[in-house]
């Protein structure tokens, strides 16, 4: 499972660069979404791979997964959240205001 | 805390002088008055004690966990300056609010100057130097505010820029000095460092530090050769200049070289440095004076030379010099303010400041022409005014070295000075006030108002007094001041007038009869009044080095910048595989760990295959866009799945209702952009760019294997175990959140409503033509909002709400919590904005989303506030259990109410942006032209 669970990671986040290397903003913001899912990802494994215990403080469970990190990644994905929605509404405003949508903001043949 | 609120008062008042000039003119006025007169009541207390004789200190805790506290003084020197600048600072508050004309804004200028009190109170009374220092740069920033004051003059701008660059690069010096001094002594507190002199001066760091903290008093006190700042600062309104150079601003330099005396002075370097340069402030200072027209000029220069003596005061270290030195500053401040303000009435009342066409004002303006005429005379050092005393004073201390080769010199300078110092105050008089008729004014002079002279009458009867009677006036403050700069007891001194056939005495007569004999020989044979000579000098210098600067660092981003974003990322993202591949080399331990792995089962392994697939999907199929964000979808929810299977619900629930908030945002912007990506990158770019990209997902890839296989140590324990009976929840993701790291949360809401005003700004007034058909050349459907939708959807929102609120509820102990409650509610709602039109549901739900965003924030705040009331740090939580009827029991914890701020905040950032963008489409519908898509 761990060697699957860091396939993803490396699949999102090699697509995610791939996407944000486009020289149109469109593919960029997606880019920079899926680095943002694998960043997440990868950001809660560091409490390495857990089932079915989830840090909900019950009596006469065998253990809790490391909260911490879930608790890092809650804030990241609002946060990302954000951030993607800025970075499309920027790309809105220059396409608006440039009249292209390509990333330097200058059309290329 | 008396201090404390002192120093605050005018911090707290500014932003009040601000918002009430809205409703009245002369409102701002007022409330400056009334928080100078509050501030000097508050000191009222300290007085009885600080006469006897005690130091006050008061001390707020700040950070103890580093050792930083909030620390303030008040001695004999703090007492004079923060009376010095209360005082007149409620005199100049009373003049501004006759000089300002109609067209400035007031409140602006009042909070202005409120700023820059605040700041000067808290040079004066800190006790910390690092806290002396911020206050210090306070002073800086809120001066560039001042004097920039008329922002649309270009020597306003140009002047207050240069004042910022000259203090600002002088309180960098500072900042190295004072960690300097720390580091010598082991202690930033005055108390510590005033009794650790022998120490200091005998420590290695000495000379570098003396340098460092005499660069940052001198470029402050406008000393030679970082003089040229002040001149050209004059371009602020005149009740700033008479508020910045006379009692404060510049003299934040002198009160430094005051405060540090006793820690510092005693040496060599320290006589040469400070004296020397004090010397020579004063000597170019007095030269330059009597040949400027410009009267706020001459001014200007003559505020150098005084502040150069009080430098050499301070620079020839013995304690009647420091006397004498405490004693001018108290009487420049009180003579040039009255200065300052005069020639603001002229200016006011006469239309121009140039004194080539001012003549014969005395006929026009006699009650204020007798004013500027005593305080210029005691700017002259004339008997029977204050000016006379402390100079008298200065030449006597000059004289000290005499018996030493090239003695002569300070004592032949500083008569020289004087020579010069009459002759500019003589200007002044004869010059503006009689040699005949004026020349073309723009107006016809006359009185000012009567309260405009009040400030002006109040600080000559001040000069008089004292001049007259010193015992009476000026010497208990004068002595426990003087006190407070010695720490050690005070020298014998007789401030009486007359003091015999003494060389002072001689040095005084000369420079009076010189003074007149220069003036009038210098009009007479060199023109004065017709010399039009600008030299270059330090000015041009600066600006030279300026543009070097610009130059230098120009050419830096040009060399690192190449104007292509695609080119920078892919060189960052290079540079990082290279570094992390590096590292893999270096090390030799195995890439795999020992750690027991878990066994792959069926489900899983096809929601593997599924997300990969997207992800693959998104990138090769990202040309035609809305199949790609259909396969982002996928990956999306793909992850929350992941989230959901190892533990996490909290975040299997926050990331599948963020994610259809992103597709519907992204889905809307995507209408008004083109709809297909052109091929524009040759293969074998692409090529170049798929190896980067599987070379980063490689090495990202094995160094989560490589962790994942390992086993490790975890600080969790203590959150696991903290959870129940610290945070009162069992949800202990939710507690971390709102809790242990409250404050982070906090900040996180706070970037996030910063990202949706930023949205907003840029959405609001925007205008986009959105296309007339799909990209099958089909054209819309007539049906915009479906029937079945629009009344599903509102029969469900009640039920969305309540799912949310229960969220809400439960998330300190169950999956939930404000983020999740707070993006359900949000997607409830945009559904109904989707279904039935964005007209249709914002005339049902009339909410201001920034009104809503503001009281979020103001709740997750207030409870942290709301601790420091109950005496705990910033946001302690506290619960307790309620016996509800019917409900039964029921957990009340204060972080609830931290958690509601964070849902209001999330609800509102993100139905701003959503609705935002969906107003954007309202609009594009309605505009005929369309644009085709290709």
């Amino acid at each position: 499972m761990e060697a699957l669970i860091s396939l993803i990671i490396g699949v999102l986040t090699a697509c995610g660069v791939y996407l944000s290397l486009r020289g149109r903003t469109f593919p960029v913001v997606l880019g920079l979404t899926l680095l943002s899912y694998a960043a997440n990802l990868f950001l809660l494994v560091m409490g390495r791979l857990v089932i079915g215990t989830p840090p909900i403080i019950v009596d006469g469970t065998n253990g809790y997964t490391d909260p911490l990190p879930q608790a890092l990644v809650l804030t990241a994905i609002v946060i990302s959240f954000a951030m993607t929605a800025f970075v499309i509404v920027l790309a809105l405003k220059t396409y608006k205001e440039l009249g292209n949508d390509h990333v330097d903001g200058i059309h290329k043949p | 805390m008396n201090l404390l609120i002192i120093v605050l008062l005018p911090f707290i008042g500014a932003p009040i002088a601000a918002g009430v000039s809205k409703f009245g003119r002369l409102h701002a006025a007022w409330a400056a008055g009334v928080v100078a007169l509050c501030a000097i009541s508050l000191l009222i207390p300290g007085l009885i004690d600080v006469f006897s004789g005690e130091v006050l200190i008061q001390r707020l805790s700040w950070m103890p966990l580093i050792g930083l506290d909030l620390v303030f003084r008040l001695d004999g020197l703090g007492l004079l300056f923060a009376l010095l600048i209360l005082v007149i600072g409620l005199l100049i508050i009373l003049y501004a609010r006759y000089y300002l004309s109609t067209q400035d804004d007031m409140g602006r200028f009042y909070a202005y100057l409120l700023l820059f009190m605040g700041s000067m109170l808290g040079i004066v009374l800190s006790e910390n130097i690092i806290q002396l220092l911020i206050f210090w740069e306070l002073t800086s920033l809120s001066s560039f505010l001042l004097i920039s004051y008329w922002q649309h003059r270009h020597e306003s701008r140009s002047g207050a820029r240069m004042a910022l660059t000259i203090t600002g690069a002088g309180g960098l010096a500072l900042l190295g000095g004072c960690l300097l001094l720390g580091e010598i002594t082991g202690s930033y507190e005055l108390s510590v460092i005033l009794q650790s002199g022998e120490i200091i001066r005998n420590h290695s760091l000495y000379q570098p530090m003396l340098i460092l903290v005499l660069l940052g008093a001198f470029t402050k006190s406008a000393q030679f050769p970082f003089h040229f700042w002040l001149p050209n600062a004059m371009a602020a309104p005149t009740p700033v200049s008479a508020y910045l150079h006379s009692a404060t601003m510049v003299k934040a330099g002198v009160f430094l070289l005051a405060r540090l005396f006793p820690a510092l002075s005693g040496t060599a370097e320290w006589f040469w440095l400070v004296s020397v340069t004090g010397l020579l402030t004063l000597l170019v200072g007095a030269y330059i004076a009597l040949w400027k027209h410009d009267l706020k000029g001459l001014l200007a220069y003559s505020t150098i030379s005084h502040l150069g003596l009080v430098t050499l005061l301070f620079g020839i270290g013995t304690p009647m010099a420091a006397v004498a030195g405490v004693f001018h500053i108290i009487n420049h401040a009180t003579f040039k303010a009255s200065l300052f303000m005069a020639a603001g009435i002229i200016d006011h009342e006469a239309g121009t400041r140039d004194m080539r066409r001012l003549r014969g004002l005395w006929a026009f303006m006699p009650h204020t022409a007798m004013l500027a005429i005593v305080a210029a005379a005691a700017m002259a050092g004339v008997p029977l005014l204050n000016g006379f005393l402390s100079k008298e004073m200065f030449f006597m201390e000059t004289l000290h070295g005499m018996d030493q080769t090239w003695g002569w010199l300070m004592p032949a300078g500083a008569t020289l000075a004087g020579i010069f110092a009459v002759a500019y105050s003589l200007r002044f008089i004869h010059n503006v006030f009689f040699d005949g008729p004026p020349v073309d004014l723009p107006k016809t002079p006359h009185e000012p108002p009567r309260w405009m002279k009040i400030p002006v009458e109040i600080l000559v009867a001040l000069c008089l007094l004292v001049g007259m009677l010193p015992a009476l006036t000026v010497a208990p403050i004068l002595s426990i001041a003087s006190g407070a700069v010695l720490q050690a007891p005070l020298p014998e001194y007789d401030l009486a007038i007359w003091h015999g056939f003494n060389p002072a005495f001689w040095m005084s007569v000369i420079a009076l009869l010189g003074g007149v004999g220069v003036y009038f020989g210098f009009s007479a044979f060199l023109s004065l009044r017709t010399h039009a000579r600008e030299r270059p000098g330090m000015k041009e210098f600066y600006h030279f080095l300026l543009e070097g600067m610009f130059f230098v660092s120009r050419s830096f981003t040009r060399l690192l910048h190449i104007d292509s974003l695609q080119r920078m990322v892919f060189c960052l993202i290079l540079f990082a595989v290279l570094l992390g591949t590096a590292s893999f080399m270096t090390g030799n331990t195995a890439l795999i760990g020992e750690r027991e792995q878990l066994p792959i089962d069926g489900v899983s392994f096809v929601v593997a295959l599924i997300i990969i697939a997207a992800a693959m999907g998104t990138a090769i199929l990202h040309r035609q866009r809305f199949v790609s964000l259909i396969m982002i979808g996928t990956v999306g929810l793909g992850v929350a799945l992941i989230f959901a299977k190892f533990s996490a619900p909290d975040l299997a629930l926050t990331q599948l209702s963020v994610e259809v908030v992103t597709i519907v945002l992204i889905l809307l912007a995507l209408y008004f952009l083109p709809q297909y990506t052109p091929v524009e990158s040759k293969p074998f770019r692409r090529g170049r760019d798929v190896l980067l990209a599987v070379l980063a997902g490689g090495g990202i890839a094995s160094l989560a294997w490589a962790v994942l296989t390992r086993p490790y140590e975890t600080i969790a324990d203590y959150f696991l175990t903290q959870s129940v009976p610290g945070g009162g929840g069992h949800n202990v993701v939710n507690v971390i959140l709102v809790d242990f790291r409250g404050y982070d949360t906090l900040g996180e809401i706070t970037v996030m409503a910063l990202a949706g005003l930023g949205i907003y700004a840029m959405l609001e007034h925007l205008q986009l033509k959105g296309p007339s058909h799909d990209t099958f050349k089909r054209s819309w459907d007539e049906d915009k909002h479906p029937l079945i939708m629009a009344s599903l959807t509102r029969i469900v929102l009640p039920l969305a709400l309540l799912v949310a609120i229960f969220i809400l509820l439960r998330g300190h102990n169950l999956p939930g919590g404000g983020f999740i409650a707070g993006l359900i509610t949000a997607v409830a709602f945009i559904t109904q904005y989707l279904a039935n039109g964005t007209t249709w549901t914002q005339t049902r739900f009339p909410f201001d989303m920034h009104t809503i965003i503001a009281i979020g924030l103001m709740f997750a705040a207030t409870t942290g506030l709301g601790s420091w009331l109950f005496g705990y740090p910033f946001l302690t939580s506290t619960f307790g259990h309620l016996d509800w009827p019917l409900v039964g029991e029921f957990e009340l914890a204060s972080a609830m109410v931290f958690d509601l701020g964070v849902y209001l905040v999330v609800v509102g950032v993100t139905l701003l942006i959503i609705v935002n963008l969906g107003l954007v489409h309202n609009s594009s519908h309605n505009t005929k032209i369309r644009h085709k898509i290709h």
